[in-house]
């Protein structure tokens, strides 16, 4: 038995999931006793995984891999667990993710755990992952022998533990893609909900779509990704995949920014995973202050230019 | 075209969440049930389909006989007949072997459940059904049409979308996208009353295993008092996310 983690990457570069997936398998391949492979597609230097515990990477680069068919990327991370002996396999949950790891779990016999944030015990198999949007944490047993974990993002953090580790070619057979591409939309050079360590979010208290001028120039001053509630999406003032809540994107940064945002039940089950979460809103009585690490009560149309200033002066001085 | 679209049931959106039995079960007192937001995006596709392609539309859900009002509801939005698999929903791989063998028996060309509940957020009902039963599959779909034999689904990825082709049969993990927030239909009258006329079929569970157990329920840890900085003071604002929150 052994433990096999799917590492993602875009663009020459791993994505920070990868890194976090590695460290969680480390710790999870430490309980068990065993040692940490870890699959790498598209990339040539995998030394950076050996930095969070990869044992041995299996690097495999192939036409057929690019495709949208998450059926092609869950029967090679089949055949590597194969390969492996490994009975534990770990994906973290980005949109890719999402989309691949239930059919990992299916072709592997195994059972499946997603949104998990850690390992409780190893015997049984236990892990704790997030229910009901956020509002609570269930403890499940998987009893069976392999075993599918989704990591949910954010969740466990980026940890160094570092190995002599080994890299190897891998070279799996590829199924057919049942799928073509025949577009692809992304927005580029901006940062996105689903990388970002800052969301700046922005809730009908901004009264119109033209005055997110200032969210935008907040979150670039932070490296920010822009967000908004739902009501904000509904009223056509921003794009829907800029939603947070219950029924849009859940939010897991380090750092929420909520301007002019209530907080009614449905958002704050979008946003509860993030780490602090900071509200600005002119009604000291808005829900959202209950949920917050830090709150101005104030008007966003002055505290944001104001904050957008003093953070210049900030960013100007601490680099 | 035959479409199934699986309804979970599921807590209302504003519900309490608390548990009972030592933390074991979730404790329905007083809670309000409602379809699945994620699955009514896809009924609601379900019926543009139905309305301007001609397909028939199926609802289906694994539950016990309390599940059935919401599979009303489902039938008073508009769906023609619903079936309902008699069963305690266990686990997310009990409940798409249900589904599974629901598709394989009514041969439907079209799937569509939401790409996750609000309740368990298991996120892998459609994906483990895809998997069964060999049937191509798109997650986080925001966008579908359907010309013969051949779907164009938008998939939303991270930081942006993709357009993707493939043909039918076809499993899709829909969310909101797929329809609009307007586009949502509440009942009318008339469709309650024919949703009470139209066929709810009860059919026995299939042998399965549980694969996953629940061991216990917990509550995140209460949290501090907000601190408040006053607006003239943002640069203690500031301060206390760079020293204390250590966040910028």
């Amino acid at each position: 038995m052994s433990v096999l983690v799917f590492a993602e990457s875009s663009g020459g570069k791993f994505n920070k999931t990868a890194f976090e997936a590695t460290s969680f398998g480390r710790t999870v391949a430490n309980a068990l006793e065993t040692d940490l492979t870890v699959l790498s597609v598209y990339m040539d230097d995998v030394s950076p995984l050996y930095t969070y515990g990869a044992d041995k990477v299996l690097r495999v680069n192939n036409e057929a891999l690019n495709t949208s068919d998450a059926n092609v990327y869950a029967n090679i991370i089949k055949q590597a667990a194969e390969q492996e002996g490994a009975d534990t396999v770990i994906i973290s949950l980005n949109a890719n993710g999402y989309y691949l790891a239930p059919l990992v779990a299916v072709s592997l016999d195994a059972a499946y755990a997603s949104n998990a944030v850690s390992l409780e015990s190893t015997s049984p198999f236990v892990i704790k992952r997030k229910v009901f949007s956020n509002k609570a944490f269930a403890n499940v047993a998987l009893n069976t022998t392999n075993k599918v974990i989704g990591l949910a993002k954010n969740a466990f953090g980026v940890h160094e533990n570092p190995v002599a580790g080994t890299a190897v070619d891998f070279e799996p057979t590829f199924i057919a893609s049942k799928i073509k591409r025949t577009a692809v939309d992304k927005t580029t050079g901006k940062v996105t909900i689903a990388d970002a360590d800052i969301v700046v979010s922005g809730g009908r208290g901004l009264k119109s779509g033209e005055n997110w001028g200032m969210l935008e120039e907040l979150a670039e001053i932070l490296g920010a990704a822009t967000a908004c509630s739902k009501p904000v999406a509904d009223l056509g003032w921003r794009p829907h995949a800029e939603h947070v809540g219950q029924t849009g994107k859940q939010v897991a940064s380090n750092l929420y920014i909520a301007i002019g945002i209530s907080g009614a039940i449905q958002h704050l089950a979008g946003v509860n995973s993030s780490k602090v979460k900071v509200v600005i809103n002119t009604d000291p009585e808005a829900p959202f202050f209950k949920a917050a690490d830090y709150g101005v009560v104030g008007d966003a149309f002055e505290v944001v230019p104001a904050l957008v200033e003093k953070l210049k002066a900030f960013k100007a001085q601490n680099g | 075209m035959k479409i199934l679209v699986c309804i979970s049931h599921v807590p209302d959106t504003t519900s309490k969440i608390n548990f009972t039995e030592n933390d074991t079960q979730f404790d329905k007192n007083g809670v309000q049930y409602v379809i699945n937001p994620m699955d009514e995006y896809c009924l609601t596709r379900a019926m543009w389909f139905k309305e301007k392609q001609g397909a028939s539309v199926t609802v289906v859900n694994v539950g016990t006989q309390e599940t059935e009002a919401t599979l009303r509801k489902a039938l008073a939005i508009g769906a023609d007949d619903a079936i309902r698999v008699d069963a305690s929903a266990t686990d997310s791989f009990f409940v798409a072997k249900q589904l599974a063998e629901v598709v394989k028996n009514g041969n439907y060309d079209l799937v569509l459940a939401g790409k996750e509940s609000i309740d368990y957020n298991g996120a892998m009902v459609p994906g483990f059904m895809a998997g069964l039963l060999d049937y191509s599959f798109i997650n986080a779909c925001v966008g579908l049409e359907i010309a013969e034999n051949t779907a164009t689904a938008i998939r939303e990825i991270d930081g942006g979308s993709e357009t993707l082709e493939t043909n039918l049969p076809l499993i899709i993990g829909g969310q909101k996208g797929i329809v609009q927030e307007a586009d949502l239909r509440i009942p009318n009258m008339r469709g309650i009353m024919m949703a009470r006329k139209k066929p709810l079929q009860v059919v026995p569970a299939v042998a399965a295993a549980s694969e996953v157990e629940t061991v216990k329920f917990e509550k995140p840890a209460t949290k501090g008092a907000v601190k408040l900085v006053d607006a003239d003071n943002l640069d203690e604002l500031i301060s206390l996310l760079h020293n204390e929150a250590k966040v910028i």
